[in-house]
C-alpha cells in the first residue's frame, strides 16, 4: 500500500490537532496542581458515603477543623478526613524545576541514543519531530480536558509525559528498523521502502498498542481517581505515539530525503 | 545443563513454580480449605535469610503520612552544616520511633542550597500530634543529680535538676584523641559565660555524675574528676570511635538548635488505601484477561504461549517485588500494568515476523529466524523506556532530578517490567515455541 501518497492528510490530521491543542492552551491555560503552585487538598468522606473534595491556599489546623465542623453540622453524621495534602510555596516551583532537568535530560538522552543506532541524522532527527508531536498532543489535550473535565497537571503528569516520549520512540524504532533492514538488501527508493515497513509493522504496532490500551482503560474505569487523569494522559499519548510513528516520523524522513535529493539535482544541473 | 529447549523449559516452569508460592498471599482459602504461607527463613550454618513475604505497601495503600520538613540552616558555616543536619535528622529519628511505626524512615535531601528532612509515617492515625512532637526544636541541657535522703529508707531518691548551662552556652563538640592513652575523647568548647556557669555546676559535683540530656533523652553521663575552670571539658570513656563520633554529633545538634518548619504534607487514610488497594487488584485482573484474550483472539495457539508468558511474567515480577523488596505504590502499580500491555509487545513482534517468515522457510527455521531478526528491534526499541525510567527513578540520588515518592515507585515497577519482559518474551515464549513446534514436526513424521 502507498502509505506516503497521502502524507498531506497526516499533515492535516496532526496540524489541526496540534492547533486545537495550542489555542486551547493559549486560550484556557492549563489547571495546575498544588504539586506546582503550593496550596492544601482536603478531601473528606461524608456519612452517606460520597466524598467532598477541597482545594484552597494552604490551610492550617484551625481551618482544617473549622471545615470538619461545618461538614458534621451539615450532614449531621461523622466524616471521615481521607486525604490531606499541604505543600509550601518553596516545593512547587522546586519541583517544576527538578521536573524539567528531568524532561531534557531524558530527551536528550534518547535523541543520542536513536542518532547512535541509526548512526544517522534525519533518522534521529525525525524520531525526535515525532516525539514532541506526541508530547504536543497530550499537553495540548490536558489543556482541553482541564478546561472541560478538571484535569490537572501535577507531577504524576509529567512522569506520564516522560514515559510517552520513550513509548514514542518505542514505535518508531521498530518503523526505523524495518527501513534500516531492508536498505541493507540494496538500493531502492526510500519512500518504496517507508511504503513496504509500515504495512509490514502496522499489525504489530496496532496490536501491540491495543493491549496497553486495554491496560490502561481497566485502571482508567477501575484504578480509582488518584491515577485516572495519569492513565488517560498515557492513554492518549500512546495512541498517539502509535500514529505518529508510521506517519509522522516515516513521513518526515521521506520528505527529507526527496527535499535532499531535489536539492542535489539542482546543483547538478547548475554545475552541468 | 540447560541446553535443549526441554530443559530450558522445565527450569522456567521450576522458576514460575518458586516464584507462585513466593507471590501467594500469607493466607488464602481455596475451594473452602484455608492454607498458610510460611515465610523465608534458612539457616545453613553462619549463613542465614529471613524474609517476611509480604508486599511492602507506600503511603498511598497502606494509609499514612509523609512530612517534609525545612531546616533552617542559615548562619551556620558550611563545613558545621553537615554535622548539625546529621544531628536533626537523628533527634527526629528519634522522636519517631517513640511512636513505634515500623518501617517509617527519616532522609535528608538537598536541592539548591536548601536542606529538607522528610519523615514517612506508614501507617500513623494521629499526624497532628506527630508533627508537633517532631517539628520541635531539640534542646540540650546539663542535670545535676540532687540526692535525697528518704525517710524509712536506706536509699536515697535522686532526682534531675537541670541546671543553667545549656546548648546555648556550647560552642562547640569535636572528637579528639587523648595524648596519652590515645583513645578518642569528646572535646567541649563553652562559651565565656558557659564555662563560668561550667566551673560553678562542676565545683558543685565534684565526684557525681553531670547527665547531659538532648530532647530529654540522656545522652551522657559523665562523671566530674574536678571542678574545671577555663572554658573545655573532655568527656572520656572507652568509646570506639564510632560511639564518640555518635556523642559528639548529638552534643553539637544541642550547640547549634535547628529549627525545622513543616513545608510540606500528605496524608492518606487508611481506608482511601484499602480502596486503592482492591481497585487495583481489580484493574489488574481486568486488564491482564482482556490482554490475554486478545492475545488468543489475534495469535490462536502462539497466543496461548504469549500468555503462558505473561502469566510467568507476572507471577515472576510479584515475587521480586516481594524479595527485594519494592514498595508499591499506586504509580508503581500502573508502572506494572504498563509493563504488562508492553509484555507481550516483543511476542507480537515476533509472531509478525513469524508470519512471514513461515511463508519462506520450513517452520522451526522460520521460528529461529523470526526471533533474532525481531530481537534487534525489541533490544533497541526497550533501551529507551529503560533510560526514561532510570532518570525519573534517579537511583543515585542526585538532587537536581525528582526524587518524589510516586515518580519513583512507577519508575522502578516499570524498569522491572521491562527487564523481566525481556526475559519472559524472549528466553520463556521462546524455549516453549521449540517445544511446541518440534512436537509438531515429530507428530508429521
Amino acid at each position: 500500500m502507498n502509505w506516503m501518497k497521502y502524507r498531506w492528510l497526516y499533515l492535516l490530521i496532526s496540524g489541526t490537532l496540534i492547533i486545537c491543542g495550542v489555542f486551547s492552551m493559549f486560550t484556557w491555560g492549563f489547571k495546575i496542581g498544588i504539586d506546582f503552585t503550593g496550596g492544601s487538598l482536603l478531601e473528606y468522606r461524608l456519612p452517606n458515603g460520597s466524598v467532598r473534595t477541597y482545594k484552597e491556599e494552604l490551610i492550617n489546623q484551625d481551618r482544617k477543623n473549622e471545615i470538619k465542623g461545618e461538614l458534621e453540622k451539615e450532614f449531621d453524621g461523622e466524616v471521615t478526613e481521607i486525604r490531606f495534602e499541604n505543600v509550601g510555596p518553596t516545593v512547587g516551583p522546586e519541583t517544576l524545576k527538578r521536573t524539567i532537568y528531568a524532561l531534557l535530560i531524558s530527551a536528550s538522552a534518547i535523541l543520542l541514543w536513536v542518532a547512535y543506532q541509526f548512526k544517522n541524522f534525519k533518522f534521529g532527527i525525525s524520531a525526535t519531530l515525532a516525539t514532541i508531536h506526541d508530547t504536543l498532543i497530550v499537553i495540548g489535550s490536558f489543556s482541553i480536558l482541564g478546561h472541560f473535565f478538571g484535569a490537572e497537571l501535577d507531577f504524576l503528569f509529567v512522569t506520564a509525559l516522560l514515559t510517552i516520549l520513550s513509548f514514542s520512540v518505542h514505535d518508531t524504532i521498530v518503523v526505523f528498523d524495518r527501513i534500516r533492514e531492508k536498505r541493507k538488501s540494496g538500493y531502492i527508493e526510500l519512500s518504496t521502502l517507508a511504503n513496504n515497513a509500515i504495512s509490514e509493522t502496522m499489525v504489530r504496532s496496532i496490536n501491540n498498542s491495543f493491549t496497553i490500551i486495554f491496560m490502561l482503560l481497566a485502571l482508567i474505569l477501575l484504578g480509582g481517581d488518584t491515577i485516572r487523569w495519569f492513565a488517560v494522559a498515557l492513554l492518549v499519548g500512546t495512541i498517539s505515539g502509535t500514529y505518529s510513528s508510521p506517519f509522522v516520523a516515516v513521513s518526515l524522513l521521506v520528505t527529507w530525503d526527496e527535499i535532499e535529493k531535489k536539492f542535489k539535482n539542482n546543483k547538478k544541473k547548475k554545475t552541468n | 545443563m540447560l541446553r535443549t529447549p526441554v530443559r530450558k523449559s522445565i527450569f522456567v516452569a521450576i522458576l514460575t513454580l518458586a516464584a507462585a508460592f513466593v507471590s501467594l498471599p500469607q493466607s488464602f482459602t481455596l475451594f473452602g480449605k484455608s492454607f498458610t504461607r510460611p515465610d523465608i527463613n534458612i539457616n545453613i550454618g553462619k549463613f542465614s535469610i529471613s524474609r517476611n513475604l509480604n508486599t511492602h505497601l507506600g503511603l498511598d495503600l497502606a494509609g499514612g503520612s509523609r512530612l517534609v520538613f525545612e531546616a533552617n540552616t542559615g548562619g551556620i558555616s558550611e563545613e558545621k552544616k553537615i554535622d548539625a543536619l546529621t544531628g536533626v535528622r537523628n533527634v527526629i529519628e528519634n522522636r519517631v520511633n517513640m511512636f513505634g511505626i515500623s518501617e517509617s524512615t527519616v532522609q535528608t535531601s538537598n536541592f539548591e542550597g536548601r536542606d529538607r528532612i522528610i519523615v514517612e509515617l506508614p501507617g500513623i492515625s494521629d499526624t497532628e500530634s506527630a508533627i508537633k512532637l517532631i517539628g520541635e526544636t531539640a534542646q540540650l541541657s546539663f542535670v545535676e543529680v540532687v540526692e535525697e535522703a528518704v525517710p524509712g529508707s536506706s536509699t536515697p531518691s535522686a532526682s534531675l535538676v537541670p541546671t543553667d548551662l545549656t546548648g546555648a552556652d556550647l560552642e562547640r563538640a569535636e572528637v579528639v584523641f587523648d595524648s596519652n592513652t590515645g583513645e578518642p575523647t569528646i572535646s567541649i568548647q563553652f562559651s565565656e559565660e558557659g564555662g563560668k556557669k561550667f566551673a560553678e555546676i562542676t565545683k558543685r559535683n565534684v565526684g557525681k555524675q553531670l547527665p547531659i540530656i538532648l530532647d530529654n533523652r540522656i545522652i551522657s553521663a559523665p562523671t566530674v574528676q574536678e571542678q574545671i575552670i577555663g572554658n573545655s571539658a573532655q568527656i572520656s570513656g572507652s568509646f570506639t570511635i564510632d560511639e564518640a563520633k555518635e556523642l559528639s554529633i548529638q552534643l553539637n545538634a544541642g550547640a547549634l538548635p535547628v529549627p525545622v518548619e513543616l513545608i510540606q504534607q500528605e496524608t492518606i487514610g487508611a481506608t482511601l488505601g484499602a480502596e486503592s488497594v482492591k481497585m487495583s487488584v481489580v484493574a489488574g485482573v481486568v486488564g491482564l484477561l482482556m490482554v490475554g484474550l486478545f492475545m488468543i483472539l489475534s495469535y490462536g495457539k502462539l497466543g496461548l504461549i504469549a500468555d503462558v508468558g505473561l502469566f510467568v511474567f507476572s507471577v515472576i515480577t510479584m515475587a521480586l517485588y516481594k524479595l527485594i523488596p519494592i514498595t508499591l505504590t499506586l504509580p508503581g502499580i500502573a508502572g506494572f500494568m504498563l509493563s504488562i500491555g508492553m509484555a507481550v509487545d516483543s511476542n507480537i513482534l515476533i509472531f509478525e515476523r513469524f508470519k512471514e517468515e513461515k511463508l519462506k522457510r520450513n517452520i522451526s527455521d522460520a521460528l529461529e529466524v523470526s526471533f533474532g531478526r525481531a530481537w534487534d528491534s525489541i533490544r533497541d526499541a526497550n533501551v529507551a523506556t529503560i533510560i526514561t525510567s532510570l532518570i525519573l527513578m534517579n537511583p543515585l540520588d542526585w538532587s537536581f532530578l525528582p526524587s518524589s515518592g510516586p515518580v519513583r515507585g512507577f519508575a522502578i515497577t516499570l524498569l522491572m517490567g521491562v527487564l523481566i519482559s525481556l526475559f519472559t518474551g524472549i528466553y520463556v515464549s521462546r524455549n516453549l515455541l521449540r517445544v511446541f513446534v518440534r512436537e509438531k514436526k515429530e507428530k508429521k513424521k
